[in-house]
């Protein structure tokens, strides 16, 4: 018995005497963080960092190919009293505003036709989406021919039809050039929204219109008391989409106008790039950038707020 | 089956590479030749890549690929050439140095490497090796090459623009010869309006052709963006007076320059749209080569820019400078590569084969019989003697590049010439965005 006395057995941890650490990996709550990581790291990686560095760069005078200081607002008094950046904020304003007016009406249109019983509809829905398969600089070089001033393809048939008897100066006229890019950009912008509307459509249920056309309502008001609030989440979730990427579009103006005529159509994404990687001006560049932030955060805002404030949201019903 | 191990392959391949050195024509034995001689002998295994402005006239790429290829034989350097629109060279140039890591050598335009000149491998020995050789350079190959007092890149050639005119169309306008001064080519603008035969000048963000023209004019009246200490001076009398000038011979344009980019006018000038422009050579060549366009070809020709008020030249032609970036792991090919190429027995084959598109920046070349063989290709010889420098007279450096790549300038013209702002607004504008650049 002294033996035992003498040699206690080893401390064995009892059931509940776990670390921390371990607790933390079995614990079902943060199962998920774990699962996050990978993605949070991502993240991490390719969309903050970029961002924090874009933002870094816009307080310093880096240039390309060298490091900057940092110069604190510098850039941005400088483009305070830059009248070429304010008119690229107005020009990429009317661009993403007019666009997206134009784009979402000709989208929903084309939409409710498409939802529609038809012959070929498969073929049709297919056909719709050209635009947005073709490559935006294929388009863009297409659109650069048809906008020639010389040999423009519809200055050229309005000249036969006897409409006109003078070349039109689509690109070299301010306002001419700031609508031929809108149109551009409306014709490549509007199968998007035409094909997820028309997914978002096709999850309303049939019997709704059943029951309304059994009480005797009008197409409009069926539009109006089904289709449309049905179709809000949808809306909202496209056309922040489709604000975003006209805002930020550059592919279509860098080929048809690299911003002229006289910066006429230049947009802030086009300016920062001219700036930042054409002139060198890196910390510049990042400054038109990060201005172009503020814009979009409020893009975003809207249509959450402002399309989506429903209780559906919270997971209670609809108000 | 025979195994086929690497080591087969690859004295089957240099053997191959052999015979092709053996079966080329003269210039590969001239090549190997050379290389046993020259002063820089390639690294190990030294492999480069070049990317070079995508070229306007075909004959000229071809030469170059043929010198490359010769060269690589010769040393056993492979060289592989990408192209890219000369717009695109500089944010690609730009990235490179930024990054360290791609192409080792980068051909591009005007004061490229002084977007980034201590990046740029030092080459003063190329340069003084091949100065020394051929004559010297012509001082604006100095000026566009020597960052301090070392060179940071080789002024491989000049592109000339000149004034390209349809020598009817003179005629029609009742003159002899083309206007020398910008009195008469105003005269002679106008009077191609009045005949139904205008001819126009890139407005639009047109890196070559649109910053050739207005910074001519700038010039021609005695305007400078800044002085030579780079303070900026572009408010001024002078200013106002070029302003003025080209708003009225942009009313006699043909409607619609202030879209036109770099490709616009050659276009238009061959779909016989315009019958007088400002461009390279190109549009002769191409004119030249298209069996139906030999009308355009025969009745047309080129002269040297009007003289303004300053009563001297002031013309702006391009300049294609080469550089080697400093992450290259074989400078030594980069500096034999960029030499081979200005040794006379490949040079003056790539000029002759350029059709005159590149002008010399060495003297000895003036002896080249390219600039005689056709009348009209004359004055582009004369382009690298005759052109100012970005920046005019102020420094070459990355303010002057970046003034050209935010078309500082080009947008002072297009603005008053569009009639958007007049000549005061369009100063005051382009002011702020030159102090922007020069503070």
């Amino acid at each position: 018995m002294a033996d035992i006395a003498l040699n206690p057995r080893p401390a064995r941890k009892r059931i509940g005497d776990v670390t921390a650490w371990q607790r933390l990996k079995a614990n079902r709550n943060w199962l998920g963080i774990w699962f996050m990581l990978p993605t949070a790291a991502f993240l991490l990686l390719f969309l903050a960092y970029p961002l924090g560095l874009g933002i870094w760069l816009s307080f310093t005078d880096a240039r390309i190919g060298r490091g900057g200081n940092f110069i604190g607002l510098e850039n941005y008094e400088w483009l305070w009293g830059d009248s070429v950046f304010w008119l690229s904020v107005f020009n990429t304003l009317l661009y993403t505003g007019v666009a997206s007016v134009i784009k979402f009406a000709i989208g929903l249109y084309l939409a409710l036709l498409l939802n529609q019983h038809m012959p070929f509809k498969a073929i049709i829905r297919a056909l719709v989406l050209i635009p947005f398969i073709v490559p935006t600089v294929l388009s863009a070089i297409a659109f650069w021919w048809i906008y020639d001033s010389q040999f423009s393809i519809l200055s050229w048939s309005l000249k036969k039809l006897g409409l006109i008897s003078q070349n039109i100066d689509f690109l070299g006229d301010f306002w001419n050039a700031r609508w031929s890019v809108i149109a551009a950009n409306i014709w490549r912008g509007v199968p998007f929204i035409a094909i997820t509307l028309l997914a978002g459509l096709q999850t309303v249920s049939p019997a709704l219109y059943e029951a309304a056309t059994i009480d005797g309502a009008s197409r409009w008001q069926m539009f109006r008391h089904i289709t449309y609030p049905l179709l809000t989440p949808i809306i909202a979730v496209v056309m922040t989409f489709s604000v975003l990427f006209t805002f930020t579009d550059f592919q279509l103006i860098w080929v048809m106008t690299r911003g002229g005529p006289v910066n006429a159509t230049h947009l802030m994404a086009t300016l920062g790039y001219q700036r930042a990687i054409g002139g060198g001006y890196l910390g510049e560049g990042s400054a038109i950038a990060t201005a172009m932030i503020p814009f979009l955060l409020a893009a975003i805002l809207i249509s959450w707020f402002g399309l989506q404030r429903r209780k559906w949201q919270q997971g209670e019903a609809n108000d | 089956m025979p195994m086929l191990t690497r080591r087969a392959l690859m004295q089957g391949s240099t053997a191959l590479a052999a015979t092709g050195a053996l079966a080329g024509s003269g210039l590969h034995e001239w090549a190997s030749a050379w290389a046993q001689s020259a002063p820089w002998k390639p690294e190990a295994g030294a492999q480069l890549s070049l990317l070079r402005w995508k070229f306007f006239v075909q004959s000229e790429d071809d030469s170059f690929v043929s010198l490359v290829d010769a060269f690589s034989k010769a040393t056993g350097v492979k060289v592989n050439i990408i192209r890219e629109s000369f717009e695109d060279i500089p944010p690609k140039a730009s990235v490179a140095a930024n990054t360290g890591s791609g192409p080792d050598l980068f051909w591009g335009l005007y004061s490229l490497p002084f977007l980034f000149p201590q990046k740029c491998v030092d080459v003063s020995d190329v340069a003084d090796y091949l100065g020394k050789k051929y004559g010297g350079w012509v001082p604006t190959a100095v000026t566009y090459g020597k960052s301090g007092d070392k060179w940071i890149d080789i002024p491989v050639c000049f592109g000339g623009n000149m004034l390209n005119y349809r020598i009817s169309a003179l005629k029609k306008a009742g003159m002899s010869k083309f206007p020398a001064t910008t009195d008469e080519f105003l005269e002679f603008a106008k009077a191609t309006k009045r005949n139904g035969t205008p001819g126009g000048m890139a407005l639009g963000h047109a890196t070559g052709d649109g910053n050739t023209w207005v910074h001519w004019c700038l010039w021609a009246f005695g305007g400078n963006l800044v002085d030579a200490n780079d303070k900026v001076i572009i408010n001024s009398a002078e200013t106002e007076k070029a302003l003025n000038y080209a708003k009225q011979l942009y009313e006699n344009f043909i409607p619609g320059t202030a879209s036109w980019n770099d490709a616009f006018n050659n276009k238009a000038f061959l779909a016989g749209e315009i019958s007088w422009t400002n461009n390279g050579i190109s549009i002769y060549a191409a004119a030249k080569r298209d069996p139906t366009k030999k009308d355009i070809a025969e009745d047309m020709d080129h002269a040297l820019w009007p003289v303004g008020p300053v009563g001297k030249p002031t013309e702006f032609h391009v300049c294609f400078p080469m550089l080697a970036m400093t992450h290259t792991k074989y400078p030594q090919a980069c500096k034999a590569l960029m030499a081979y190429l200005l040794e006379a027995d490949q040079y003056n084959k790539w000029l002759e084969a350029s059709v005159g598109y590149l002008t010399h920046p060495l003297n000895a070349y003036d002896a080249n019989p390219i600039w005689r063989a056709d009348p009209k290709n004359t004055i582009f010889g004369e382009a690298a003697k005759r052109t100012l420098t970005a920046g005019g007279l102020g420094s070459v450096g990355e303010k002057a590049a970046a003034a050209l790549a935010d078309f500082i300038v080009l947008d002072m013209f297009a603005n008053v010439c569009t009639g958007r702002e007049d000549a005061k607004g369009a100063i005051k504008i382009a002011e702020r965005q030159a102090q922007r650049l020069y503070r």
